[in-house]
């Protein structure tokens, strides 16, 4: 049932994305707002403060909110113009049915009783689960926890899992590997206090623009930075050192480095000793990467490498930032790791100025995987396959354990077993899988051969084209809760306007849906709030233990850090201090990380490594963002980005129009010729679908551990056209 | 006192990082709506990400105020220099010819000159101009020279030589701590920086 009900030009023309320019009735009518909300941007996982200006219940504008202390007032473009989601002609206010010519609005009890009628029909035939949930790190904490509840507990299928898939698993599970809990081990506020930043795969500028901020406070006080990336960023660009490492060398390099410390007497040996187990291993490991032994294998030359080292060594106090460069990989789990060992091995954590995180990218990048959407896990961080994990929330929900489903498919093999014909329905909320995921024929294929598919969204995504129910949910600024930031600190997302038309808040749409599947008891919430109380509670005993806070308590305080574990506490900004870790005995594991040849690495017929990522003006798939006009005109398509030497080499000119061909697939970009690439590297940006979209070309590849997809490598080859751009 | 009569606008082009976020605040303000009057450019995107603001330069003789035949532009006691009145400006552009900065634009669809006011209507009421307060970077700073000089290394400058003529500026550029002037046509070419050294020493 899955294919597209009407001509894809029939449904933009209705449906969008088309662009926003202005407030509504214009700037000139806009005038004083009758009242202002503060709460947080929409988009990333910096989630800066902002002030929203309300008029005739209407959202007419962002303004800065100075007083908010991540941010002080600080945003990037995106930020600035959210604003004009709001009221935007693309927005879905009505269910919509699937006929067959395009989409009809239907009433919203008749939309629900289809709902449950088809999953109770579906599950009846090929059992619970063929049923299948995808969820999204975008939705606050109070979503995130009820989305994993009513999969369980409403639909009873073990398949719900959720887009951060494609984002914060890889350094999930390493830090869980390595320290025994997963969250970025120190406040911002320790960036500006260090001697030493290291960004190893953060286009920082672009990804996390305000976290730019924080390094040059750092460099005022006199610190280094060093940047490792296959591209020149602009964080980059005025960098102490900087490796242009090759895409898929992220560990070796990172080997080679501790190799380098090891050897300038860098260990910190009375830490290894006092606070961690397995660094001979490693030490063992890391011995066979000599700066000039890995040079060629890394791209980068050994006295480069040799000079991180000894900056490293030389700076009292460091802190190392990653992101998903050295995390969408087969090995992402890996690479994570040996940055992990860099700082363990030198005892670089858990001190003011000193420590590590990992850059969270989505809106809730941090909470949203805490509070139980993800396949392998219950609130609280707890594993679904830890029987007496499974025991405590079996209890605290009042169902018996053993109905509880065990641990299901991740967002990728979801799509995949829908592909199979194994899972048969789908329920989505906050994803759009046919942009995000690799190898987007395969993702499209999946979704045309589902029985039922029902999509919750505000704007109609790509993937809910291919539905045969829309529901329409609220936007980020329509509803009240809490999001987790970069920190580790749990912030107030406040509601400034009502959902417009016949559109619902989501949680409202989720619990209606368990009412008409049986479950109305399990799901008794009468606001936000509600779920955040029965969330903190799950969450007591649990890793991420927020059960000492309340929403009162984060306005009162401008966020406060989890792990929180009563009333009285204050919250715990820093984590590790006195070198004690979330591991039983409180020690730090270390992992030694050989290195692993990329899954789809070059060869003579697609000799070219395509590495993908974002731009600073949209987020994720776009499926806001490109429907904001001062934002699609900052970077309107995707540009392919190779260096001179490569373009010379193929006769390729700066604009001129090419076919990119990878193993699955070819799309046609035109070519931005810069001296800031890799010569053996290209790179495109991955907000656009169908013939714009780089997923057509990436693969189905994935972490063994953490199932997060190869994004950051894939072989290509480059091929002219016949005709020339203008 | 305001604190316009020691706060002024301080430009880093270290820091930015291209993202626009000054540029697309600016377009919010209530006085010129829809359209940003601090301006974006790309230095040279073949060879390079840096970026630089616009934004106008305040200067204390303006070049624009003195070549206006119509008397449009004016310097005010803050040493404000405001963008073109409407009612006198005859969009002559001699203006956007004079400024050795090149700051005024001309606007063909309204024959008016438009240019930053120090973003007038929020600093005289103390409030950061708009570009300012967003930039994600720092890039752009709003505040006194003393605050300046105290949170960071890069230090001020508000003397330009302009083909042999010192131009004196009410805002400022920030120069790199080891550097005492600022060629920004460097005689032997464009200098390389450790990042760009750096890729070209890449193995592949």
């Amino acid at each position: 049932m899955g294919r597209l009900p009407a001509p894809l030009a029939d449904l933009q023309a209705r449906y969008g994305p088309h662009l926003e320019y202005a407030p509504p009735g214009g700037f000139a009518a806009r005038g004083e707002p009758d009242r202002r909300v503060q709460t947080h941007c929409c988009f990333c996982g910096q989630q800066c403060g902002v002030t929203l200006a309300v008029k005739d219940e209407k959202v007419i504008a962002v303004e800065p909110w100075e007083e908010f202390p991540f941010n002080q007032g600080k945003l990037c473009p995106k930020g600035v113009k959210r604003y004009l989601q709001s009221n935007h002609r693309d927005r879905l206010t009505r269910p919509l049915v699937r006929t067959g010519r395009g989409f009809a609005p239907i009433p919203w009890d008749e939309a629900l009783d289809i709902v449950a009628e088809r999953i109770e029909r579906l599950q009846r035939l090929h059992g619970p689960d063929a049923m299948a949930v995808l969820s999204g790190a975008s939705l606050t904490n109070e979503k995130a926890y009820l989305m994993g509840k009513f999969a369980r507990l409403a639909v009873g299928t073990r398949h719900i899992d959720y887009n951060g898939r494609l984002c914060m698993v890889a350094a999930g599970a390493a830090n869980l590997k390595a320290f025994g809990i997963d969250r970025a081990a120190n406040p911002w506020a320790d960036i500006p206090l260090t001697d030493l930043v290291l960004v190893t795969g953060a286009n920082v500028s672009e990804c996390s623009p305000i976290t730019t901020d924080y390094i040059w406070r750092a460099r005022d006080r006199g610190a280094k930075v060093i940047v490792i990336d296959p591209r020149l960023t602009p964080i980059a660009r005025t960098a102490d050192l900087y490796l242009p490492v090759k895409p898929g060398h992220d560990s070796a390099l990172m080997n080679a480095i501790l190799h380098g410390v090891i050897r300038l007497g860098g260990v910190d040996e009375r830490f290894v000793e006092a606070h961690t187990t397995g660094f001979d291993a490693v030490r063992e490991t890391v011995a066979g990467y000599a700066p000039e032994a890995v040079e060629h294998l890394v791209g980068v030359p050994a006295h480069r490498i040799e000079q991180a080292a000894r900056m490293w060594t030389q700076a009292p106090r460091t802190m190392l930032l990653h992101a998903r460069g050295i995390e969408h990989h087969t090995k992402g789990v890996e690479n994570v790791l040996s940055c992990i060992n860099l700082v363990l091995a030198t005892g670089r954590i858990g001190r003011p100025g000193c420590g590590y995180a990992t850059i969270t990218g989505q809106g809730n990048g941090q909470g949203a995987r805490e509070h139980g959407q993800r396949c392998n896990q219950l609130p609280g961080a707890r594993d679904i396959e830890n029987p007496a994990h499974r025991a405590e929330i079996a209890t605290f929900w009042g169902v018996p354990e053993a109905t509880l489903p065990g641990k299901g498919a991740t967002a990728p093999e979801i799509v995949a077993l829908a592909h199979r014909g194994e899972v048969r329905g789908l329920l989505s909320l906050c994803f759009n899988p046919l942009v995000s995921l690799p190898d987007a024929r395969f993702t499209r294929e999946a979704l045309e051969r589902l029985d039922f598919f029902v999509a919750i969204d505000f704007f109609m995504s790509e993937t809910a084209r291919h539905a045969d129910l829309i529901l329409p949910g609220s936007l980020h600024e329509e509803d009240d809760g809490t999001v987790t930031n970069v920190e580790g600190r749990v912030i107030r997302i406040r509601k400034a306007v009502d959902p417009p038309g016949e559109a619902r808040r989501d949680w409202e749409i989720i619990c209606a849906i368990a009412a008409r599947l049986g479950k109305e008891s399990l799901f008794r919430f009468d606001s936000s709030e509600a779920i955040f109380e029965e969330l903190r509670r799950a969450s007591r005993g649990g890793l991420a233990d927020y059960s000492g806070i309340t929403w009162k308590k984060i306005e009162e305080r401008m966020g406060v850090f989890w792990p929180c574990p009563s009333i009285d506490h204050p919250g715990t900004p820093r984590l590790f201090e006195g070198g004690r870790f979330a591991h039983p005995g409180g020690r730090a594991r270390f992992h030694a990380v050989e290195h692993r040849p990329p899954a789809d690495d070059v060869d003579a017929a697609y000799p070219i490594r395509l590495t993908t990522g974002r731009v600073v003006s949209q987020f994720l798939s776009g499926n806001q963002t490109r429907r904001i006009g001062p934002l699609v005109d900052q970077y309107p398509e995707p540009l392919l980005e190779m260096h001179p030497i490569l373009a010379g080499r193929l006769g390729i000119r700066d604009g001129e129009r090419v076919r990119v061909r990878s193993r699955r697939d070819a799309i046609e970009l035109r070519a931005q010729v810069v001296a800031t690439i890799r010569p053996d590297t290209v790179f495109v940006p991955y907000h656009w679908p169908g013939e714009q979209s780089v997923n057509r070309l990436t693969h189905r590849s994935y972490d063994p551990v953490a199932g997060i997809p190869e994004f950051k490598v894939s072989a290509v080859r480059i091929e002219r056209l016949d005709e020339v751009a203008p | 006192m305001s604190r316009l009569d020691h706060a002024t606008l301080f430009i880093d082009p270290q820091r930015c990082i291209g993202c626009q976020a000054c540029v697309q605040a600016c377009s919010e303000c209530p006085s010129h709506d829809g359209v940003s009057m601090i301006h974006l450019d790309e230095v040279h995107r073949a060879t390079t990400v840096q970026t630089a603001p616009s934004v106008c330069m305040h200067c204390e003789d303006p070049a624009c105020v003195a070549v206006c035949p119509a008397d449009a532009i004016h310097k005010d006691a803050h040493g404000v220099v405001h963008t073109a009145a409407t009612e006198r400006c005859i969009g002559c552009a001699n203006c956007v010819l004079a400024c050795p900065f090149g700051v005024p634009k001309h606007d063909t669809r309204t024959e008016l000159m438009t240019k930053c006011d120090l973003c007038y209507d929020r600093t005289s009421r103390d409030l950061r101009p708009m570009c300012a307060t967003v930039c994600p970077s720092g890039a752009l700073f709003y505040g006194t020279r003393e605050e300046v000089e105290d949170e960071r290394q890069a230090r001020p400058i508000d003397v330009f030589d302009i083909g042999g003529q010192a131009v004196r500026t009410r805002v400022a550029y920030m120069l790199p701590a080891h550097e005492t002037v600022l060629h920004v046509a460097e005689p032997a070419g464009p200098r390389r920086s450790v990042a760009e050294t750096c890729l070209e020493e890449a193995l592949w």
